[in-house]
């Protein structure tokens, strides 16, 4: 669970540093994307470097969802008679929502794969520029597309922040007082930057700072 | 003060419980909670019924023996025992549920009373250090560094009530487990049995039915001992280290 956990980390904060190349404009933007393509050229074949991440995504989602899956079934057979009245003291929100969270957040990436890899999903017309199609997608006629988006930034945070704070706990880095109200602060942080740095994309779209 | 008790009530291990609503006056808040149930005991027996069996021993928050879910919180309201938990913490007029620990492992054995064998399991496959018989040795021939004596004493407070398990979402006792480990693993004389130990007591802890952990804190803000969440973290680390050393 915190290994695969820290994989999507990773792969989200490199996805967010190319979504903001969105502010340098169409060409630097096109050009990231063209390039994501071409790297590692000619040891890698076009686009090989795409599908080794995707390899590695792919069997991470397997193994988180797999792990998720097995505790949640523990979880029920741990507890088969429920309690009458149940009070949370200490549970965070983000906690509660780690599981239906995470099925949110599979669904989207479901939709999100359909709609900018597959192009499958087709909200404001097919563009050949990854810029283009990323503008339209998000004009203020199509506010509902943005809105998916945002509410999956919002389940995206809450993941993180309970998420990071426990893979430092399963892999046993907050041994003292000290290391755990840092790995909470590195959960509320990384869900800030990470869920801001997307969101920053579609709301300025939206809002005409970007076209 | 007068209350109103809703109390699950079951007469046997397989029979089925339900919750059932008593209504008691005269009570005093200078009662500790288990006097309160005494009290409203005398009344059943003086009526005739069965009395609400459930568990005590010390009295003073130290055995670990009583239990009791009360309004949803493992203990009551308090950081403490529900032995320590005293009738001023509600008010007059308070309804209250009571309810046994709810977990698959800890069946219910009458009432309000739980079977915490699994807990007795769980250390018999590693919570302890072999020593040598004989004569005491001297203390201070094996020297311990005050911040890990302090430590281990801390997480030795750990009555083993299983309040971590009653509070917890997924039914786990991984702070009960790490409170055992981080007790022992602290001392020199728990270093040889050190690998073994967390590999043996996790296994038993799945063994027995409990769930996994996923780290949302309820076992620790129910724990009357104030065991931090850090033995947890603790426990995973020894089990890595563990792992790492090929077991």
């Amino acid at each position: 669970m915190a290994v695969t956990g820290l994989v999507f980390i990773g792969y989200v904060l490199l996805h967010m540093y190319g979504n903001l190349k969105v502010f340098a404009g169409q060409d630097a933007f096109d050009e990231y994307a063209h390039h994501l393509r071409t790297f590692g050229e000619p040891m890698l074949p076009y686009g090989g470097l795409l599908w080794v991440v995707r390899a590695v995504l792919l069997l991470s989602i397997i193994g988180h969802a797999y792990a998720a899956f097995t505790l949640w079934a523990r979880a029920n057979k741990a507890r088969t008679q429920k309690y009458a009245v149940k009070k949370a003291v200490a549970a965070t929100l983000s906690s509660k929502m780690m599981r239906w969270g995470g099925v949110t957040l599979l669904l989207f990436v479901i939709f999100h794969l359909l709609h900018f890899t597959t192009r499958t999903i087709n909200v404001n017309g097919d563009k050949d520029s990854p810029y283009d199609r990323v503008v339209s997608s998000f004009q203020p006629e199509m506010w509902w597309v943005a809105v998916i988006y945002l509410l999956a930034m919002c389940a995206l945070a809450m993941h993180l922040r309970h998420g990071v704070w426990s893979a430092c706990q399963t892999l046993g880095l907050t041994n003292t007082a000290k290391s755990r109200a840092r790995a909470n602060s590195a959960g509320v942080f990384l869900a800030v930057v990470i869920a801001g740095g997307f969101a920053l994309v579609p709301l300025s779209i939206l809002f005409g700072i970007v076209d | 003060m007068k209350i109103t008790l809703n109390i699950w009530r079951q007469p046997n291990p397989t029979s089925n419980g339900a919750m059932q609503k008593y209504d008691l006056d005269g009570v005093s808040e200078d009662m500790s909670f288990l006097e309160m149930l005494d009290l409203l005991n005398e009344n059943l027996n003086e009526q005739g019924e069965d009395p609400v069996a459930f568990d005590s021993d010390c009295r003073e928050g130290i055995c670990g023996t009583c239990s009791l879910m009360i309004n949803g919180v493992a203990h009551g309201p308090e950081v403490t025992t529900t032995c320590q938990l005293h009738m001023r913490s509600f008010k007059d007029g308070d309804t209250i549920t009571v309810e046994p620990w709810r977990a698959d492992p800890f069946p219910v054995l009458k009432d309000l009373i739980v079977d915490r064998s699994a807990f007795d399991r769980i250390i018999q496959s590693g919570g302890y250090i072999s020593v040598n018989t004989g004569s005491a040795p001297e203390a201070n021939n094996l020297p311990v560094e005050k911040a890990k004596a302090d430590r281990a004493f801390d997480m030795a407070t750990c009555i083993g009530c299983g309040a971590c398990v009653a509070a917890c979402p997924n039914g786990s006792a991984s702070l009960f487990l790490g409170a055992k480990i981080t007790h022992l693993g602290e001392l020199p004389q728990g270093q040889p049995e050190r690998d073994i130990r967390v590999v043996d007591m996790v296994a038993q802890h799945d063994h027995e039915g409990f769930g996994g952990c996923t780290n949302i804190g309820e076992c620790s803000a129910a724990c009357p001992k104030e065991i931090p969440l850090d033995v947890i973290s603790q426990l995973n680390k020894d089990l890595r280290t563990a792992m790492m050393h090929g077991h």
